[in-house]
């Protein structure tokens, strides 16, 4: 996240909050992280902690309410139309859903020719259908099964599949992925990372990776974010941050990883709640002061 | 040992397609013990989802299980139930938290009112009574119980799936079918919520069947595990034997692609 050339896509003290008073969320509070092409940035931590608020808002479906987003550089807010259009073609979501996220009515070829149709002007469209073709392979998905069918007839993995093919036909320059995985097997996981790897590699995607799988988080990216209560609490180089944690709330969320090795009926392991509750409390402060733990390794002061 | 409380005997399911049928799920049979957490794990599209509805009488058409397929709760075959039966079995007896629960809430409707909703029509709560078990309900998934009074919207996707698996509960089932319950929590959250199932179905004696992706998790948390491929259950054995001496090549593979945290490059 230091000394690059300029990225692609940036969140630079970024904002977000919902409603006013003292009902007000706040879902993103000072949120700064860039995505750089050939680059993944993991976004992991507590479940609401403003992770798919930040996607929506690099997505520009929500508006922050204080900072920037940048993109190239410039800030979006002051796109022309044109370079709004380019920037929907540029940025392209996989989202958390496999099932809210395709419409029941139309077939999948339906659902990868729309995209090639909107975005990519290059294709010929004689070539439309064997550019679905390559895209349903690409996602080791089996066009002659796949094109005719309808979501339904998917299974959850199948579905995130066909998203995946789907974000993939505008040709995009960042891929914000959120949770993209978490409805898939392990072995076919693995094998869409490896996908997801190597499209942010030959494509030079910049790639925003939200998960709960730390594991696949460290597998992917080369930078990690811990968000907690809409603060990012630790962010650096992904090893560093996994293998010597300096946050309460990034330590806690390690030691909660699943390992077969622990069982829950094994009251030696027991996670206790009121120790949960308390990092909770203590990281749900805002907090100003920074801490450089090593080099491209930073945390926040608890 | 005990009678079980589920018994899938010979469970085989097609999906009824225009040319030809697709078997979603062929000859599977297995047992869960009364207070058991009896995990199934396997491939995507393997079958595991559709087994979990037909338990759960969810299923729909094309959706067509064979004649020779039963499955018994406490002996009875859920496959026979009426609409009458079928009203008192759901919830009561058996609870389904889906893979994508979290949706299923009512948008414009309070928690607080759809708490009560399943409340009154299989209890008949008052909203005093329906008030003071939902508060319990929140609590026992870690949600301050005053946001009762809040919409769907706004809670993350973590808070609603755990909602969902509190309304679940609320209503006692002996077997909480829980497909993909906890994919999409942070793991604090999700240790909490699966840490708490255990104790509670040690307390309250509820089984259940559960579906998850995660295979360490599966682990941690099943007493038995069954591996399925391609619509077939190929291994049915304890946790500790399916993670410590896989039989079936399949589970061997399927512990071969597991990340690991600390491991760096994988394959
Ligand atoms: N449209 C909205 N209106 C009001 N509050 C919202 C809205 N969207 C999100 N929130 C709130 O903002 C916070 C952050 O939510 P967000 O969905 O970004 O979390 P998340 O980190 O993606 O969680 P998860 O891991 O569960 O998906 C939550 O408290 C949520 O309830
Ligand atoms: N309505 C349907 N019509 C036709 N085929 C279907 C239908 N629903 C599911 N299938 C097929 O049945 C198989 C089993 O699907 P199911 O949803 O049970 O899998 P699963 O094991 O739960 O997968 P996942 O882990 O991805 O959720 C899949 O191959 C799927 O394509
Ligand atoms: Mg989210
Ligand atoms: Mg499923």
């Amino acid at each position: 996240m230091t000394g690059q050339p300029t990225p692609i896509l940036a969140l630079d003290r970024v904002t977000k909050t919902f409603g006013h008073g003292p009902g007000a969320v706040h879902a993103a509070r000072s949120i700064s992280f860039s995505l750089h092409a050939g680059r993944a940035l993991a976004l992991v931590g507590e479940s609401g902690s403003g992770k798919t608020t930040c996607a929506r808002m690099a997505m520009r479906e929500y508006m922050p309410t204080e900072g920037k987003i940048l993109f190239k550089g410039e800030p979006v807010d002051r796109a022309s139309p044109t370079e709004t259009a380019r920037y929907r073609r540029a940025v392209q979501m996989i989202f958390q859903d496999p099932f809210a996220s395709l419409n029941p009515a139309h077939t999948i070829a339906y659902h990868l020719k729309r995209p090639l149709l909107l975005h990519r002007p290059d294709i010929k469209r004689a070539e439309i259908d064997a550019t679905v073709r390559a895209l349903l392979q690409q996602v080791k998905l089996d066009p002659d099964i796949v094109t005719p069918k309808y979501p339904h007839e998917l299974s959850g993995g199948q579905r995130q599949r066909v998203n995946i093919a789907r974000a993939l036909a505008a040709k995009p320059e960042v891929i914000v992925a959120d949770e993209p995985t978490s409805m898939l097997d392990v072995s076919v996981r693995l094998g869409v990372l490896n996908l997801l790897s190597e499209m942010k590699q030959q494509m030079k995607l910049g790639l925003l990776y939200i998960t709960h799988d730390i594991a696949t988080a460290r597998y992917v990216a080369e930078d990690i974010a811990v968000m907690y209560a809409g603060q990012i609490v630790e962010w650096g180089n992904v090893g560093k941050v996994i293998d010597n944690p300096a946050h309460p709330y990034t330590k806690l969320l390690l030691s909660a990883v699943p390992d077969p090795d622990i069982r829950f009926d094994d009251p030696s392991v027991r996670l206790r709640p009121e120790d949960a509750e308390e990092i909770r409390r203590k990281s749900a402060l805002t907090q100003d002061k920074i801490v450089e733990v090593d080099t491209d390794h930073f945390v926040r002061a608890a | 040992m005990t009678a079980p409380l589920l018994s899938v005997k010979n469970l085989t399911i097609d999906y009824i397609g225009e040319e030809k049928d697709f078997r979603a799920v062929d000859d599977v049979s297995f047992d869960v013990a009364p207070g058991e957490v009896f995990g199934l794990a396997g491939e995507s599209g393997c079958g595991k989802s559709t087994i979990a509805f037909a338990i759960s009488r969810l299923h729909k058409p094309p959706a067509l299980i064979r004649r020779e397929s039963t499955i018994l709760l406490n002996g009875r075959n859920v496959l026979d139930l009426d609409d009458k039966g079928l009203r008192d079995f759901r919830w009561r007896e058996v609870a389904m938290v889906f893979q994508s629960a979290m949706n299923s809430l009512n948008p414009v409707l309070r928690i607080e009112q759809q708490f009560y909703d399943v409340l009154k029509t299989h209890k008949g709560m008052s909203r005093a009574q329906a008030r003071d078990r939902t508060a319990e309900m929140l609590k026992l998934v870690d949600i301050a119980p005053d946001r009762m009074r809040d919409y769907p919207h706004q809670f993350s996707g973590g808070m609603r799936q755990r909602i969902v698996i509190a309304i679940c509960l609320a209503l006692d089932p002996r077997l909480v079918v829980m497909d993909e319950p906890t994919t999409a929590l942070d793991v604090v959250v999700q240790r909490e919520i699966l840490q708490r199932i255990n104790e509670l179905r040690r307390s309250l004696g509820f089984a259940v069947l559960f579906i998850t992706h995660d295979l360490g998790l599966m682990v941690q948390f099943c007493d038995r595990i069954g591996i399925m491929l391609a619509g077939k259950l190929v291994e049915q054995n304890t946790a500790e034997a399916t993670y410590g001496s896989p039989q079936h090549d399949y589970t061997k593979q399927l512990w071969a692609s597991f990340p690991s945290l600390h491991g760096g490059v994988l394959l």
